[in-house]
């Protein structure tokens, strides 16, 4: 009598993105930066590039994000990434090279760096996340913080007339010649955070054609530092950050046409 | 390649290309921006990288990227501009990832100015950038040493995967004299690069190049191995000049310019019938110690000749343990001495040495 | 034997050519040499000054207090290097627009109307060379015919077209330096 072998019949839908390591990351539940590694890595699979990419990693909560894909990474004094990608670019232009920074690295203490990557048309990409805090440290207030906001180094709120104002990057490097393709999303629920990976894969893209420089914003949470919950976390990037930061393609190479919010 | 008279910034700039270097980040500074403009002109004519940077904070940081990726890179600066490198300085030492850096030393402090000056011996030997961490340095006097060592700094900057400098000056960066340009080195092909390097993980485990280690025990780990390399180069790299030294009962202790116009000096000093030679460390860091722990067994003085306040002579000081009478001779902020100034000095440590022999 | 010879002007005169065109000149005669430049933050107009050091022994320092031979092409220069050229050295005046006389009497003098030459040549830009033409006559260290060898590889590719107008300003110079010598 044979036995009927049993085939399984199912297809995986979601597997483990090849270019993140299996490692447990350091970040704090309810963080988002889980999800801007898992589309990164996502990305990187999906082309098929996983062997010729070299990321950098910068200076905050991300600092290890070198453990967590499995890709050659490099690890960049605070803001100086775009620095570094632009060595190991110029010097390895058959690779794809891309920074990991997040907004006190970027818009703070990297503002020159990323400035003149972009005026520099450096085809690399930066995956730029942005909540409005400096998280590593334990909840300063970043260039990026908006009026208002608490943060231990802005307790009454930033107010701007002796904190000035927050700083739109993606609106203010759109305007470089240099950069290629700018946008900024948001990783605040499914369908935003769907966009987000197109965005990526996008960034991706263009340096793969060699465009110039590409950067995407991802609009984040930061639920410890914020003192929210994780979902309230995610309700305060759609209620009050988004509104702040609108979302969109700032900055698209002329062959393509610019995806709809 | 026969010798030809080559303004020194150009010649180091024509020095590198032909030691293979594959990259160089800079940014204009006097008195070394000829380099800058040689590099600018060369690198792209072979293919080769070159980016004018922001800032000195970029490019040294673009150094560091290039240096990960495993290939020859090189900055120059002076000393401003290399102030604003400590940083990525430090970084890369931590990273251990091989870079050459050109410090053509002006007057400072502050904006200063741009006339040669040795002022930043101390920040490039004894400190500059956090943590602890050396790096070699090496001094050049002439034009073809100035050659010589920039091509030697790459050698040892891979042999150890560490950061070379090469310490001038400007009288060095912009004077011309005679000298030999080595023979073109073919670069590295992509291929070649070093097994460490960050090339893409292609069948093999991704490498991570990072000075981080939270873990204090495990980062006092990595310092260790930091300090073995320094031993090593240490005990295998130390350079030195010495001049007229047979019979001398003074001995110069100069490095750089200050030494090749202390052999003017020195010279003159010889023809009144003082014996006098001079030794001039080469290699900064690792610093001559035992050959001039020697030499002060031998003589009666020792004269320290500087273009600073007074920077070096603390290691001589250390290193002799000031077993024989150690005098100063320096101008500071720009000044050249001249060598009429430093016999004068010669024949007043004469002049107390002759003393005290009539009061024994 | 070491020779110091400063060549000062303002900037343009071609002060830093005219000791580049010696130091290249040495090193074809197979001699030792530096050239040393002043570099300030003025790119026209300043002053610009610069040492070559010839010699048959490796040299020392490459500038130098005193130095045998000063060309000085203005005013300012003449105040500058008259007190400090080496006693019995040379000192070459471009006395078109020098008008003061040197004080000094224990160096060898030759004021040479180096401007007035050049205009005459048609490039008032070879004064240095006419200047330099005169001092070699009193500083036998380079010979004018080496020199003349040397300019003609050395010569920057955009001013080539006037090689023979700068070869005529070193003889002119020379040559002016002969009968000026029984006069100063």
């Amino acid at each position: 009598m044979t036995v009927p072998t049993l085939t399984p019949r199912l297809t995986p839908v979601v597997s483990y993105p090849e270019a993140l390591a299996p490692t447990p990351t350091h970040y704090c539940p309810g963080c988002t930066h889980g999800i801007a590694h898992r589309l990164v890595a996502e990305v990187i699979d999906e082309l098929g590039i996983r062997e010729d990419t070299i990321g950098v990693a910068s200076v905050g909560c991300s600092v290890f994000a070198y453990n967590y894909f499995a890709v050659d990474f490099a690890q960049a004094p605070h803001g100086r990434a775009p620095a570094l990608a632009t060595g190991i670019k110029r010097t390895s232009p058959d690779k794809l090279v891309f920074t990991y920074q997040g907004d006190g690295d970027l818009a703070s203490i990297g503002s020159a760096e990323i400035l003149h990557a972009a005026a520099r048309g450096e085809n690399i990409t930066v995956v730029f996340l942005n909540n409005a805090i400096y998280g590593m440290t334990g909840g300063q207030m970043a260039p990026t913080t908006l009026p208002g906001q608490r943060t231990t180094s802005s307790p009454a709120g930033r107010d701007p007339a002796t904190q000035g104002y927050p700083l739109r990057m993606s609106e203010l490097l759109a305007q470089v010649d240099g950069a290629a393709y700018v946008a900024r999303r948001s990783l605040h629920d499914v369908a935003n955070i769907r966009r987000a990976k197109k965005a990526l894969r996008k960034a991706f893209e263009v340096q793969q054609q060699g465009l110039g420089f590409a950067m995407v914003e991802l609009l984040s949470s930061c639920p410890t530092n914020w003192g929210l919950s994780a979902q309230d976390s995610l309700e305060y990037i759609r209620d009050v950050m988004v509104p702040a930061y609108p979302l969109g393609e700032f900055k698209v190479p002329e062959t393509e046409g610019r995806e709809a919010r | 390649m026969a010798r030809a008279l080559l303004k020194g910034n150009v010649a180091f700039a024509e020095a590198a290309v032909r030691a293979g270097c594959e990259a160089y980040f800079g940014y204009p500074i006097t008195p070394q921006t000829e380099a800058l403009e040689h590099m600018a002109k060369r690198m792209p004519e072979l293919g080769r990288a070159f980016v004018q940077a922001e800032s000195e904070v970029a490019a040294i940081n673009m150094v560091y990227g290039a240096a990960t990726a495993g290939v020859r890179v090189m900055t120059s600066s002076s000393s401003p501009g290399v102030s604003l490198m400590m940083e990525g300085l430090s970084y890369i030492a931590g990273t251990r990832v091989p870079a050459v850096l050109v410090d053509v030393m002006r007057g400072g402090p502050g904006l200063g100015n741009i006339a040669p000056a040795q002022s930043d011996y101390a920040q490039m030997v004894r400190g500059g950038p956090h943590g602890d961490m050396k790096m070699i340095v090496l001094a050049p006097a002439t034009v073809q040493e100035l050659i010589d060592l920039t091509v030697e700094a790459f050698d040892l900057a891979e042999r150890y995967r560490c950061i070379t400098v090469v310490l001038a000056d400007g009288s060095l960066g912009q004077m011309m004299e005679p000298a030999e340009l080595p023979p073109m080195r073919t670069p590295r092909a992509a291929d070649e690069r070093p097994a460490w390097a960050l090339t893409g993980a292609r069948g093999r485990e991704p490498h991570a190049l990072t000075s981080i280690y939270l873990d204090p025990e495990q980062e006092e780990a990595y310092n260790l191995e930091l300090q073995a390399t320094y031993r090593a180069i240490e005990a295998a790299e130390v350079r030195y000049v010495e001049e007229r030294l047979e019979g001398a009962r003074i001995a110069v202790v100069a490095f750089g310019t200050a030494g090749r116009l202390s052999l003017t000096a020195i010279d003159a000093a010889r023809a009144e019938g003082i014996e006098v030679g001079l030794f001039r460390p080469v290699s900064l860091y690792p610093f001559p110690e035992e050959r001039l722990r020697q030499l002060a067994e031998r003589v009666d003085a020792l004269l320290v000749v500087e273009m600073n306040a007074g920077q070096m002579i603390d290691d001589v000081r250390r290193v002799t343990r000031e077993r024989v009478p150690i005098r100063f001779y320096g101008r500071t902020g720009g000044v050249v001495p001249m060598p009429e100034e430093v016999l004068e000095a010669i024949r007043g440590l004469h002049a107390e040495l002759v003393r005290e022999e009539a009061v024994a | 034997m070491q020779s110091e010879i400063v060549i000062s002007g303002f900037g343009g005169q071609g002060a830093l050519f005219a000791g580049q065109l010696l130091a290249y000149t040495a090193l074809d005669a197979g001699l030792h040499t530096t050239w040393f430049p002043s570099y300030g933050p003025e790119m026209r107009g300043g002053t610009a000054h610069c040492t070559t050091i010839v010699s048959d022994a490796p040299i020392g320092s490459p500038v130098v207090r005193h130095p045998r031979a000063a060309v000085v092409m203005n005013l300012p220069s003449l105040e500058r290097y008259e007190p400090l050229v080496k006693a019995g050295g040379v000192l070459v005046v471009n006395s078109s627009i020098v008008e003061r006389h040197v004080q000094r009497t224990d160096l060898q003098v030759l004021r040479v109307p180096g401007d007035d030459v050049a205009q005459e040549l048609g490039d008032g830009k070879v004064t240095n060379l006419v200047l330099v033409g005169a001092l070699l006559t009193r500083l036998p260290v380079l010979e004018l015919e080496q020199v003349k060898r040397t300019l003609e590889h050395v010569i920057p590719e955009r001013r080539r077209n006037l090689l023979a107008m700068n070869l005529q300003a070193l003889e002119r110079g020379a040559a002016l330096a002969d009968p000026l010598a029984a006069a100063v």
